[in-house]
């Protein structure tokens, strides 16, 4: 396991390298100059200009500045913005939001897609069954940018019950674009674990359980469930990092101040120091979070060996 | 990647010569004909009322897409009289008017040709990519399937959307219908790959592999006649479903102000010029997110009851 473990974060490495330097000579690429922009309606001066290049080290070529901005990067230093606030500042801003709003989609999740799961699992081919099969082919089609709009238009204009927009309200303000983040996940949940239990429940030792007269609800809870949750462990495990990266449009819809929304307004405005930054940290969580699921498979299943 | 493992130690065993399957001979001679995949998918498909829901979806849009003037009710996207602004649905005018008094449903109908381009050009392109690159990582193994399972990887970790966005922002690829395409595709094609490249491990070690092989077929004669044949059930499944999902990413992309263009009519477009009125007209946020959810939840459909024709386990 630890060998595993280990050559799987070695061949993170050059995923990592890979992916921020993609998005590096994208952002190197963007039109404009970012330091004229700067100046606004009066033009700053060449001196001027011309210390900022040197500062960004805009001048150089691009592998030159990757290999700089990497350098950086290994003593801690993410950089700054082009108005001098340091990156890691901006991340240790926005990343709260993030995380708490992917933290209250995984609940639910765990809360609606699990239970509906398990419910229509139990009872193949019933009324509920073929409704929740029904409801996730529908919840799936959804485009989350739809989704967030109506029901921003609904649950919080029209009816009230949730705020429109922004953190105010604390965590009850992450409820509603938590719920809009989580849908196609929450359907999915609910159909690999009903997928998975409904498998199980046909398994050898389940036949042996119920043949020795345990009630049905011992057979489904401690048999049954707790082989047949795995892959949907891990599947919600891995969707950490995907929500995390998947936050724009809930997050610009719904005005939460979060990485998806700093990165999009750092696109727009050509923060390449920025955008880099995030990206190369959404791309280093989600192969964290792999990893952890990976690691996790085998720990919950004793099958599963990786040396 | 035990599963790789083992497929890679068949794999050898195979080139070796060792298990040529030569000597245990086929017991499993059916008489009389037997019904194909295909066939008994396609009697499975006709029973299901999801299918037919999607694929009469699929047909409409399809319609509105090359015909759009049919389903317009003789009105033009762009003959609008401000007299009209923001004027809500009625018999006349089923969706309104937007707020340049711009009949409404015109403008969403004529909405349905570059979602559909889209969709389906960068489907396309996606399965392209990913049938090249999964069958020679697959196929080759070794130091060309790390290399590019690898490349993969590093796709796979940022999101479709993020990287679509800097990549359209960026310029490099242009303006326009088939950037937002290729954009798509380019942050899309890892799936595909990974299905691809899955078949192919699955079966190139088998008997008829090492037959061909043995007849002196070349490598991309073994792949193209004996090997990929076996991955189109797979992708076909999920190029449907991709179809609707790229629709979805387009809409968010021109809402996100990279994609479309104004003067392009688009249903994007029109969400976003509608966001800012959802509290005094909200149909014209409602009737294009209405339309843009009917045509994912089409390919959608459509992909689910195909899943569900081809995949044998699921049969009763």
């Amino acid at each position: 396991m630890g060998r595993y473990v280990a050559r799987r974060l070695l061949l993170t490495i050059p995923v990592l390298i890979g992916a921020s330097f993609l998005i590096f000579a994208l952002v190197y690429a963007l039109p404009g100059d970012p330091i004229r922009a700067l100046g606004g309606d009066r033009p700053l001066s060449p001196a001027v200009v011309a210390q900022l290049r040197d500062e960004f080290n805009l001048n150089d070529p691009l592998v030159i500045q990757y290999v700089k901005y990497v350098g950086d990067l290994l003593q801690g230093d993410l950089g700054t913005d082009f108005r001098g606030r340091p990156v890691s500042e901006t991340i240790a801003r926005v990343l709260p939001v993030t995380i708490r709003l992917a933290l209250v989609a995984i609940a639910f999740e765990v809360l609606i897609g699990l239970v509906a799961g398990v419910l229509a699992g139990i009872r193949r081919n019933s009324f509920f069954d073929n409704l929740v099969l029904v409801s996730s082919t529908l919840v799936v089609s959804i485009p989350i940018l739809v989704l967030a709009f109506v029901s921003q238009f609904l649950f919080g204009l029209k009816l009230g019950w949730f705020p429109i927009a922004g953190t105010q309200e604390g965590l009850y303000s992450y409820l509603l674009p938590g719920l809009v983040l989580a849908s196609g996940s929450l359907a999915y949940v609910a159909r690999l674990t009903r997928t998975s239990l409904a498998e199980n429940l046909r398994a050898d030792y389940v036949r042996t359980a119920r043949a020795k007269g345990l009630p049905g609800h011992t057979v489904v809870i401690r048999h049954t469930l707790r082989n047949s949750l795995i892959p949907v462990i891990t599947f919600i495990g891995a969707d950490i990092g995907t929500l995390m990266g998947g936050a724009i449009v809930t997050e610009s819809v719904f005005n939460l101040p979060g990485i998806g929304r700093e990165v999009y307004n750092a696109v727009r405005a050509q923060e390449g120091a920025v955008v880099v930054g995030i990206v190369t940290l959404l791309v280093f969580f989600y192969i964290f979070f792999n990893l952890v699921v990976d690691v996790l498979y085998a720990v919950l299943d004793p099958r599963i060996r990786y040396d | 990647m035990t599963d790789q493992q083992q497929m890679d130690l068949r794999k050898d065993e195979v080139e070796a010569g060792t298990q040529t399957g030569l000597a245990s001979p086929s017991v499993d001679v059916t008489s009389g004909r037997q019904n194909s995949l295909w066939s008994d998918a396609w009697g499975e498909l006709r029973r299901n009322p999801l299918f037919w829901i999607g694929a009469v979806l699929g047909l409409v849009f399809t319609l509105m897409a090359v015909f759009p003037q049919l389903f317009a009710r003789g009105a033009h996207p762009r003959s609008c009289d401000l007299a009209n602004s923001r004027a809500t649905p009625s018999a006349e005018h089923w969706f309104g008017f937007d707020q340049q008094g711009c009949d409404y449903l015109a403008n969403v109908v004529y909405g349905a040709r570059s979602s559909l381009i889209i969709g389906v050009t960068a489907v396309l392109v996606v399965l392209v990519l990913g049938v090249v690159v999964g069958a020679v990582a697959g196929y080759f193994g070794g130091f060309t399937d790390g290399l590019l399972s690898r490349l993969a990887d590093i796709f796979y970790g940022l999101p479709l959307i993020l990287g679509a966005l800097v990549v359209l922002r960026s310029g490099v690829l242009g303006r326009g219908t088939f950037a937002v395409a290729i954009a798509l595709a380019v942050f899309g094609w890892m799936t595909a790959m990974r299905l691809v490249r899955s078949q192919v491990i699955a079966v190139k070690s088998s008997d008829y592999v090492a037959a061909a092989r043995a007849m002196g077929a070349s490598s991309p004669r073994i792949l193209v006649r004996h090997i990929l044949p076996n991955a189109v059930a797979p992708v076909l499944v999920y190029a449907t479903i991709t179809i609707g999902v790229l629709i979805a990413a387009e809409a968010t992309l021109t809402y996100l102000g990279v994609g479309l263009q104004r003067p392009a009519i688009s249903w994007g477009l029109q969400i976003d010029a509608g966001q800012d009125l959802l509290r005094s007209a909200p149909h014209l946020v409602l009737f294009p997110s209405l339309v843009l959810t009917l045509t994912v939840m089409a390919f959608i459909m459509m992909g689910d009851a195909l899943r569900d024709a081809l995949d044998p386990r699921q049969r009763a």
